[in-house]
């Protein structure tokens, strides 16, 4: 990935609120209780990360803010962003899944070009662009190869390089390296802190990894599951850029401390993991 | 697409992470096994007429019970013109089934997918179409109507419909869920997520469907023929079979024979080609992997 002009100051939240959560619940057609009274608002520039078990409701929470399934109580405001004639936001958003979700048949390129495709944009007119995010992503050269001839993380890399495709301002992300091998995750990650502190854009990750989160984030929201509920918030004001020297350190480990103590006080004696 | 790498992509596991690492799949040159897989089933093909020309000269079999080898190519060559145009016959109507199966089954299988109610009306009857044996309505058929010609369309086009139909239509409700979602996302219209994922997403159910398809109307466009009892100048190699098998002309009825096994083989191949090439740099069916 580029190099090139990494600020030495942590992004600094300009303050501004991005998006904002308010009272937001949902309850599935089953009953089941994903997220019960989610309050939450993401500044502008902010990394937060959305750190619990199986079952807290991070994933939903996250679907909600994309607009992917409605909130069944409460309201996501977009305060900053342009609305149209119906009153729905313009999210200027980007999505990674879990799983890299490209389109088998179709190359790296198509792959990344279909954002701007769906939005009526030609091939050609798409170009610079397109080739623009897989070099962000560092896989330029595999514009023409085909997703079943890369690794776990070229494939993730595309997916992010998809998002990044229509200059989001804000990136959703929903445990995207969960699925990848240590040493790939650890890679992926120092490369998405290094996109992070050179664009600033503001993004929310959904992580069950205590050690990603503390890593990567600004801010770690912290949920527990039965219902799905946030239960705390850790700021973690360590300095930018972030490296070995930070993952080593005993700042580090205190920061992962705090968030894992936090975990564990939500788990009440009757729960069974 | 597979969550784990180890398993999902063994070409590339040399290329892991390294951003130099260039593409891939360097198969070793096996121009060797090419040949011996074109060669061992052409020796295998000789050797067996060459037994079947042997038993019939040893044991001196007469030749309206099972001709030589020598005598159907005989027949072959000095009836081409009767059999010529009844192949001709029997592979147009086959074409014309299979051409209109597949326009509509892929347009019915798409509104099915579209509208789960419109499914539930209709499925039954596609389901009572394709469980009635053809022999048994082509004499209805047959009434309604005018050339025999058509009412062998019709028993054909029966026939292969309806593996088009269920292979598309399920291949258009697999749709990967999260693909929808991204779709969904960025706003694409009903159109585009057809066009763009649903239709790509169903073509190897859809290939699947098509090679079943191919055998099937060959199949149905003779036993309609058998069933409708045509006759005349007009007949395919249905009528050619039957009436050899009345003037004990065994030759021919085996050069016949030999025709619509050759059409059913170059069908079948053909159907495979065009999968094969339609999904050979992405799919999984298609691709061939070394442990």
């Amino acid at each position: 990935m580029s190099q090139a002009a990494i600020r030495t100051s942590s992004p600094t939240p300009s303050g501004r609120t991005v998006v904002r959560l308010d009272h937001v619940s949902k309850t599935f057609s089953n009953g089941t209780v994903a997220l019960k009274d989610m309050t939450l608002s993401i500044g502008e520039g902010e990394f937060v990360s959305l750190l619990g078990p199986s079952g807290c409701g991070k994933s939903t929470a996250l679907r909600i803010i994309a607009g992917l399934g409605e909130a069944s109580t409460g309201r996501v405001d977009w305060p900053t962003m342009a609305h149209d004639a119906a009153g729905r936001p313009q999210r200027e958003i980007g999505f990674v899944f879990q799983e890299p979700t490209l389109m088998p048949w179709a190359t790296v390129f198509k792959n990344v070009w279909l954002p701007l495709r769906l939005h009526g944009m030609s091939k050609a007119d798409a170009r610079v662009r397109v080739m623009e995010a897989l070099a962000m992503v560092g896989l330029e050269k595999f514009a023409d190869a085909y997703p079943r001839e890369l690794s776990g993380g070229m494939k993730m890399r595309v997916s992010i390089a998809r998002a990044l495709v229509t200059r989001p301002r804000v990136l959703l992300m929903d445990e995207p390296f969960a699925a990848l091998d240590e040493i790939t995750r650890q890679k992926l990650n120092d490369d998405l802190l290094r996109l992070w502190e050179q664009f600033g854009w503001t993004i929310v990750f959904v992580t069950h990894s205590v050690f990603e989160s503390v890593y990567l984030s600004s801010r770690i929201v912290i949920m527990a599951a039965r219902p799905g509920r946030v239960i705390d918030e850790l700021a973690v004001d360590a300095p930018h850029p972030r490296g070995i020297a930070f993952r080593t350190s005993t700042a580090y480990a205190d920061f992962c401390r705090q968030a894992s103590q936090s975990l564990l006080s939500a788990i009440g004696a009757t729960d069974h993991l | 697409m597979s969550q784990i790498e180890q398993t999902g992509t063994a070409p590339a596991l040399g290329a892991r992470e390294t951003d130099a690492a260039e593409t891939i799949l360097v198969r070793p040159a096996a121009s060797h096994e090419r040949w011996l897989r074109i060669l061992i089933p052409l020796v295998m093909l000789g050797g067996l007429i060459a037994l079947w020309a042997w038993y019939v000269k040893a044991y001196n079999v007469p030749h309206y019970i099972l001709p030589g080898p020598d005598l159907v190519a005989k027949s072959m060559i000095n009836d081409w013109g009767v059999l010529g145009p009844a192949l001709l016959v029997t592979l147009t109507i086959t074409f014309k089934a299979l051409a209109i199966a597949l326009v509509g089954g892929v347009a019915i299988a798409i509104v099915f997918a579209g509208s789960r109610w419109v499914e539930i009306a209709l499925s039954p009857y596609m389901v009572i179409l394709q469980v009635t044996p053809v022999v048994a309505i082509a004499p209805l058929i047959l009434i309604y109507t005018d050339t025999t010609q058509q009412a062998l369309l019709i028993c054909a086009w029966i026939v292969a419909f309806f593996p088009i139909l269920s292979n598309t239509t399920q291949g258009l409700k697999s749709t990967d869920h999260n693909l929808l979602n991204l779709f969904e996302l960025y706003g694409a219209s009903r159109w585009q997520t057809l066009l763009l994922l649903k239709l790509p997403a169903a073509l190897p159910f859809f290939l699947v469907g098509l090679r079943i398809a191919g055998g099937l109307a060959l199949i149905a466009a003779v036993v309609a023929e058998f069933a409708a009892g045509s006759a005349g100048a007009g007949s395919g190699l249905a009528f050619r079979l039957l009436e050899s098998q009345y003037r004990l002309n065994i030759p021919r009825l085996f050069a016949a024979l030999i025709l619509l096994c050759a059409t059913g083989v170059a069908i079948y191949g053909a159907t495979s080609l065009i999968s094969h090439l339609l999904l050979r740099r992405w799919h999984e069916s298609a691709i061939r992997r070394e442990n």
